[in-house]
């Protein structure tokens, strides 16, 4: 245990633990002192140095002084305020002219710095590197002419255990860029998005493609929020981590102008079904002693897809061939919803709200294409970070916290267990739900699986299901993928059935969550999502009426079935 | 030779300084290493000399290498360490391999592993965190100052770094020939013999020009200590300041611009910046620009100076940044007569 020790901040005494920062204390106690190098879950670099403040008389930076009793620092200084302008004029130099949010009005996260400091990057001209925009696929982008070089995105990918990108360059050239080694590359999460101050790593937009769907009235709007967006986008609007808007949004989403309300919980229902089938039957082929590919692994993270296929693709026979829920979804509202609606489905644009980056990078595959009724039809046509849909709410000046609430459209149904699939462990547990249904014909005894559940980056248990004992784990991050799937390669440890994610915590910890996310900030967000789970009267996907009336009209039509419900995977290249 | 303990003391009786510019005593550097419990200890040599107008290092080791190397393993002993790293520019290195090469595998056959570690030349590059990070194989950028080099330097290990002529020293003391004497690198246009020379440790600077028959014969004033980092002293001044630093001393014609003056000086710290901070970073390059389309007569922007100079002096997170403010204030103030 640390000790507790008394330090003083304009003059007014806090309680802290000796050796933390200055700054992390300020930031506790709600004391604002400006930073933007600082993360509490990743390496100090020490590098902005805005977070300036006095102390015995010097000026010092406060992520650079250690709490010890008795020390006082000041804050509020005027030689204090002095400097920390002149340093936002000079890292912010020209932000504003390459700042696609600032020259679309929409909320820039250093807009509020330079509002109070009085900066208006104006002040200098930057010097313009001769390096372009580039583009991680279709899911992220980098403009290193915008990024202050702060680091906080090449600590973000070293933390998860990818390395792709880096700090090159002295003095004014030191700029981003990425790995050219042949045997790193990016798996688009967006993990580096997650903690950009400046918004020069970024997801790649599809605001403007939106707004064009919404305002042509030749097309059908279909919106679908993922489990975790409900969970977190209050925080874009002031509020606490881990509160359910899920019913505001509705209201919220009807107000954008979208023609139907569905949800992508829906789709993990049908994920679940066709995962939970699939596992069924290698687990049979296993029990029975004939030839098993197991451990099965989840594929509905394109991240971890992308890792895998890059990274270790002798392993690809162990993704299970089902699509992802978006994916599922997509691909019913086009053929299944549009004939019984009797809409023309070429009509029907479908929007994913998503707390993720690599899932613009999934939407995108040609892979996923499928012909129906004449045409090639594209299982989702646009997606939407969390962050781009708060900014779609914003600019539409649609005040979230103060709508009523609604229901989303009868197709939109869902069952607990897809509420859950946002959290690491939550599809593990909903396939395992289902599972034991289809082996046994009964129900688990217990319908949580607390073992699978919470932040820890490698879960392991042993489920029963009947009479036999299933081996399972739950792995979030490169990092502890590749623990896992190095132990497996040399026979260390055995597995039936492995959920995989890319980001820490799962989607609810994703790369198109809001702004500066802490390990904190997700266990609020997770609490929030089992409470869903918790609260449904359906807790089962199997249970999900809509999903076996979609499942009975895709199986009545077993080549349609094959185009919509399956995929495949091959080796990937570098960048592709 | 004296025997470890002894060496010590007479280190300590010497007064032994740092003479990478920091001057701090040899012999609390030492003990505080000595008295740390660990398995394994590295000594490590800083031959990267990246500031202009130094080359004091250069000259011992293409003089005095037995004596720098001899100083390296009395340090070693002294640790009872037998692994130490040889860092050096890249340059020195390719002037000097014979002499280092022969020194090194002298070294190896009397059971002293030391590795050579060649940098690629660079000012930041003999910053102490910057050379540890370069020898781990990362960004050679300064490091936070906790925990200090002497307890997790290399790869975890507890590091004893010294300048050249440090251990050059060391290896005087060693055999009694330590004389409280320093070297001096005395360079600039129009002096009579620009080189390195050996001096009194606390001689003034004009002194030190005389006798090396380097006083000028026409006005100037002088940068003394760090290369460009050292300070601005009028002829007058420089009768009475006492050498610093690292042992710079260069001569000025008073006729030079302020412009020619700082251009130089800015040029060197946008060059010279590692990237890492911001007020290092973007303050060298904004200041530099700022002399853009200015020549030789024209009025400086001495206002728009002022707030760049300050953040790198109090905001800059290693003493690079921070040192700029230095040269331009001791410039402004004892040549010019404005205070920035």
């Amino acid at each position: 245990m640390s000790k507790t020790v008394t330090v003083y901040i304009d003059g007014q005494l806090y309680q802290a633990e000796e050796g933390q920062s200055l700054l992390q204390i300020a930031l506790a106690n709600q004391i604002d002192i400006p930073h933007l190098c600082h993360h509490p879950d990743l390496p100090a670099d020490h590098n902005c140095r805005l977070c300036l403040v006095k102390h015995d008389g010097q000026v010092e930076s406060s992520c650079e002084i250690q709490a010890r009793e008795g020390l006082h620092i000041e804050t509020r200084d005027s030689e204090i305020r002095e400097l920390r302008t002149e340093n936002l004029k000079l890292i912010l130099a020209s932000h504003r002219e390459k700042c696609p949010k600032c020259q679309e009005k929409l909320p820039c996260p250093v807009a509020g710095l330079m509002k109070k400091y009085g900066v208006t990057s104006e002040e200098y001209r930057r010097k313009m590197l001769d390096l372009s925009v580039h583009k991680m696929a279709n899911a992220a982008e980098f403009d290193p002419n915008l990024c202050v070089r702060c680091g906080l995105c090449v600590s973000a990918c070293a933390n998860i255990g990818i390395n792709f990108l880096k700090l090159e360059g002295k003095s004014s050239d030191a700029h981003l860029t990425h790995s050219q080694n042949p045997k790193v590359d990016c798996i688009y999460c967006g993990q580096c998005t997650v903690s950009c101050p400046v918004g020069a790593i970024r997801e790649q937009s599809h605001l403007t493609e939106v707004e064009a769907a919404l305002a042509d009235p030749e097309k059908i709007v279909i919106v679908q929020m993922a489990p975790s967006v409900r969970a977190s986008i209050g925080e874009e609007f002031g509020l606490e981590a881990g509160i359910n808007l899920e019913k505001k949004m509705f209201t919220a989403l009807r107000r954008l102008g979208f023609d139907k309300i569905f949800d992508v919980n829906m789709g993990a229902d049908i994920t679940t079904m066709i995962e939970a089938e699939e596992l069924s039957e290698r687990l049979r082929q296993k029990f029975a002693g004939e030839k098993s590919v197991l451990p099965m692994f989840t594929s509905c993270c394109p991240g971890w897809v992308k890792f895998l296929e890059f990274y270790y693709p002798e392993m690809i026979p162990h993704l299970t061939t089902a699509r992802s829920p978006h994916i599922h979804s997509g691909g019913a509202y086009k053929t299944w919803w549009a004939k019984k609606a009797g809409i023309d489905p070429s009509r029907i644009v479908v929007v994913s709200l998503m707390p993720c980056t690599s899932k613009k990078y999934e939407a995108d595959m040609e892979k996923l294409s499928f012909e129906y009724q004449g045409y090639k039809l594209k299982p989702v046509d646009l997606v939407l970070t969390t962050r781009e849909t708060a900014a779609l709410l914003k600019k539409h000046q649609i005040d979230l916290l103060n709508l009523p609430e609604s229901e989303a459209d009868l197709e939109g149904e869902y069952s607990g267990a897809a509420a859950i699939y946002g959290a690491s462990g939550g599809v593990m547990e909903s396939a395992l739900r289902t599972t034991a249904h289809l082996l046994t014909g009964q129900e688990l005894p217990k319908v949580d699986l607390q073992e699978v559940r919470g932040m820890k980056g490698i879960k392991k248990a042993t489920i029963k299901i009947g009479e036999q004992e299933i081996k399972v784990a739950v792995v979030a991050t490169p990092r502890n993928a590749r623990n896992i799937l190095e132990k497996i390669k040399r026979g260390l440890e055995e597995y039936d059935y492995i959920e995989f994610m890319a980001c820490p915590g799962g989607c609810i910890g994703g790369g198109g969550q809001p702004l500066q996310g802490t390990i904190e900030t997700i266990k609020k967000r997770i609490a929030g999502l089992y409470t869903i789970d918790a609260n449904k009267k359906v807790r089962r996907a199997h249970e999900n009426q809509v999903v076996k009336d979609f499942l009975a009209f895709a199986k009545a039509e077993p080549s349609l079935a094959e185009k919509i419900l399956y995929t495949n995977y091959s080796v990937k290249n570098k960048f592709e | 030779m004296h025997l470890k303990d002894d060496l010590l003391q007479a280190i300590e009786q010497a007064n032994l300084v740092g003479r990478g510019g920091a001057a701090f005593p040899v012999a609390r550097k030492w003990r505080r290493i000595k008295d740390l419990a660990k398995p394994k200890k590295y000594v490590v040599c800083n031959a990267s000399e990246g500031e202009p107008d130094v080359s004091k290092d250069f000259f011992l080791l293409e003089n005095y290498p037995a004596e720098v190397f001899k100083g390296m393993l009395l340090a070693m002993d002294f640790l009872e360490t037998k692994e130490g790293y040889f860092y050096i520019n890249k340059k020195y290195y390719q002037a000097l391999q014979v002499k280092i090469d022969s020194l090194i595998e002298f070294c190896q056959k009397r059971g002293y592993l030391i590795h050579l570690f060649l940098e690629e030349p660079s000012y930041i590059g003999g910053e102490t965190g910057a050379l540890l990070n370069s020898i781990e194989g990362k960004k050679v950028q300064p490091r936070y100052k906790d925990p200090s080099p002497s307890v997790l330097g290399i790869f975890g290990v507890p590091v004893l770094l010294h300048n050249v002529e440090t251990l050059y020293d060391v290896a005087c003391v060693s055999s009694d020939k330590f004389e409280q004497t320093r070297l001096a690198t005395i360079s600039g246009e129009g002096i009579a013999k620009p080189d390195v020379y050996r001096v009194k440790s606390e001689q003034n600077v004009s002194e030190i020009l005389r006798q090396t028959a380097n006083y000028p014969n026409f006005d100037f004033f002088v940068q003394v200590g760090g290369g460009a980092a050292g300070e601005v002293l009028s002829s007058v001044q420089a009768e009475t300041a006492i050498l610093s630093g690292s042992g710079s001393i260069r001569v000025f014609p008073k006729t030079i611009s302020p412009y020619s003056f700082l251009k130089n000086l800015f040029a060197f710290y946008t060059r010279e910046s590692c990237g890492k901070c911001s007020p290092c970073r973007d303050g060298s390059w904004q200041l530099l620009q700022l002399l853009t389309g200015l020549d030789e007569k024209s009025e400086l922007p001495w206002a728009k100076f002022s707030p760049i100079i300050k953040i790198m002096d109090k905001g800059s997170f290693c003493n690079l940044g921070k040192s700029i403010a230095l040269p331009v204030r001791s410039y402004a103030a004892n040549i010019l007569g404005i205070k920035v």
